[in-house]
């Protein structure tokens, strides 16, 4: 944990040498759950200080801010089609991006903004894809669901539920084939789980341990279905035990705690092979643009987790 | 109308207890019960081997796919499985009881996933039936017959259709045959062939023709496979012109083989080449959708070329 802080320490102090107030503030992790995994291995807590957390902010604000213009964008019926909105989740991709680098590939479904823009696309690109121009990320072709980066090593962007899992083993094959240091980030919703595809790949990425992190985002809903209705085992991250993967349970709506966590995994993975998490969480807006979000749950459930764990609000 | 009088019959699928996406639900489950109509989880092929397993035994199991582009994961199934059970199992066990509902079609918003028309690919598969409706009025006659036919039946719902059709329906329990291609709109020098929304598309074409003094003939298949042949070619030996029209990817799609069997059945009668007004061979577009889409002008050009040649 210090490491990592003094590195940040050392760069930054050629940019804010005027600045003095370096003040590292301790952070208490949430305890993780685990599945498989010696709990004693996990950290307990890590630092930052006032520019990363100014820094993340920035980021995560930003985020926050473009899924907010998107609904307006939508309504406005300048953005067509289908629209996945990712707010209330934010921290998740954010944890990810500040624990990685762009050399591990990520893949996940179609609530995919966030992740596109993390993976080094400007908002301009984003909302320009969305809108349909050729200026946009994928030429205006794929819309919302359909964001890819090859600079960003970012695979999409899929439509097909699950269909994405199995895929993220090919590419953690690719990468412990090409002898990088990296993982692939395989993406997936708490619906997905029940795809058989997800076990498929899971097997085999145990099989021949390959560096491959699943990633279950538990927003509880899978578009109007609540986890108990969908799932006889709704403990996401014990899933993929049918492949003996080992499993971990992260609090979504802390930045830090996300990070940590996937710095673990990340270290794991691609010495031990595939990890499994899910990482609870929340979204603000129903399925998609066409799911008012209220017909599966009370205004009461939203605004509640608004008020208690909005992940924006954690950093403030 | 099934679930009424069928009581072996169950409704199941994605969503359906509150209505469904669509609404093609709505309150059954108030009516009938959360163990004749209920929801499944996130998983096609789950589904339809559920639904084959349920006929097998002989209950009527009407599954839900939710849009026509999520059935591939259930492709095996329908596919090896439920086209093909009655004729390995030597008639001892059959699907009959099975149907498959599902929204298919380009709505104007829907992107490659939520846009696609697969009628091909199960028309390609002996042992199913494919059954696509135009209307409300057709609609409940088709489905009614699909759901009592003693075959597998993959009833492809137009989604274009759902919020803007209207039509006065009845309310008692009637069947349309299954095997009757429908003559919509009689005419004499052009036969135009068509299925679900496209019918609409047809018409409207047809409409700009008259204007010109040609006269069309839309003929709904309804049945895509096993289908009417003999009212398409009585037709086309009527008028001597055919055009076929659909909105899923002109190569390989079902007007090739529509197209073949006419030229077959009716070699000599005809006075210009066969047309096939589809969508291009690409993935259904997002952006594009409007440049993709076989529209009336295609038609309608279509008709002028057949006419003038």
């Amino acid at each position: 944990m210090f490491t990592a802080t003094s590195n940040f320490l050392k760069k930054s102090s050629a940019f804010y040498s005027i600045t003095r107030n370096f003040s590292q503030i301790k952070i208490p992790l949430p305890e993780y759950q685990v599945h498989n995994f010696n709990i004693k291995d996990l950290p307990t807590e890590t630092t930052t200080n006032k520019e990363e957390l100014l820094e993340y902010y920035k980021d995560i604000a930003g985020l926050r801010r473009m899924e907010v213009t998107m609904d307006n964008l939508y309504k406005q019926r300048e953005i067509r089609g289908f629209c996945h909105l990712y707010d209330g989740q934010e921290a998740i991709c954010l944890g990810i991006e500040k624990a990685c680098n762009l050399d591990d590939c990520l893949i996940t479904a179609y609530r995919d903004h966030c992740q596109a823009r993390v993976r080094g696309y400007s908002v301009h690109q984003i909302m320009a894809e969305m809108m349909g121009k050729k200026t946009g990320a994928t030429k205006g072709k794929g819309g919302s669901m359909h964001f890819y980066r090859k600079a960003g090593n970012f695979y999409g962007g899929h439509g097909i539920v699950g269909a994405q899992t199995p895929m993220g083993v090919g590419l953690a094959f690719a990468l412990k084939y090409k002898q990088k240091p990296n993982i692939a980030i395989t993406m997936y919703g708490d619906g997905a789980s029940n795809q058989g595809q997800l076990f498929e790949g899971a097997n085999i990425a145990k099989l021949w341990n390959l560096p491959c992190i699943f990633i279950c985002e538990n927003n509880q809903f899978g578009m109007g279905t609540s986890n108990e209705r969908a799932s006889a085992n709704t403990t996401y991250f014990k899933k993929l035990d049918m492949a003996n993967v080992p499993g971990m349970l992260i609090d979504g709506h802390n930045v830090f705690a996300v990070r940590e966590g996937m710095r673990f995994a990340k270290k794991y993975a691609i010495e031990n092979g595939p990890v499994c998490i899910e990482m609870k969480t929340y979204r603000y807006h129903g399925h998609s643009m066409s799911d008012p979000g209220v017909t599966y749950r009370t205004r009461e459930d939203v605004s509640n987790i608004r008020k208690t764990k909005d992940c924006v609000n954690y950093i403030k | 109308t099934a679930l009424e009088k069928d009581s072996t019959a169950a409704v199941f699928g994605e969503d359906v207890k509150f209505g469904g996406v669509f609404r093609c639900s709505l309150d059954l489950n108030e009516k009938y019960g959360d163990d004749r109509v209920f929801n499944t989880p996130l998983c096609e092929q789950g589904i339809a081997a559920f639904a084959i397993g349920l006929a097998s035994v002989g209950r009527t199991a009407i599954a839900e796919i939710q849009f026509a582009d999520y059935m591939y994961p259930a492709f095996d199934q329908i596919v090896n499985e439920a086209a093909k059970f009655r004729y390995r199992a030597g008639s001892a066990f059959d699907v009959g009881a099975l149907t498959i509902r599902s929204p298919y079609g380009a709505v104007g918003h829907g992107g490659h996933y939520h846009s696609q028309s697969p009628e091909a690919y199960y028309a390609h598969t002996p042992g199913l039936k494919v059954v696509i409706p135009r209307d409300p009025v057709t609609t409940k006659g088709l489905l009614l017959a699909s759901i009592r036919d003693k075959n597998p039946v993959i009833f492809l719902e137009p989604k274009a259709l759902y919020r803007a059709s209207e039509a006065d329906v009845p309310v008692e329990d009637y069947e349309l045959d299954l095997h009757v291609a429908e003559v919509v709109h009689p005419g004499s020098d052009v036969s135009i062939i068509s299925w679900g929304s496209q019918i609409q598309v047809a018409m409207q074409a047809a409409k700009m023709a008259e204007e010109d003094g040609i006269s069309c003939e839309v003929i709904d298949l309804q049945t895509i496979f096993p289908y009417d042949w003999e009212t398409l070619a009585q037709s086309v030996n009527k008028t001597g012109r055919c055009i076929i029209t659909h909105e899923a990817p002109i190569s390989g799609g079902w007007a090739a083989e529509i197209a073949a069997k006419i030229q077959q059945k009716c070699f000599l009668r005809l006075e210009s080449p066969i047309e096939r007004v589809c969508g291009y061979d690409t993935p259904f577009p997002r952006t594009h959708e409007s440049i993709y889409m076989p529209s009336k002008w295609k038609i309608y050009e279509a008709i002028k070329r057949s006419v003038h040649f």
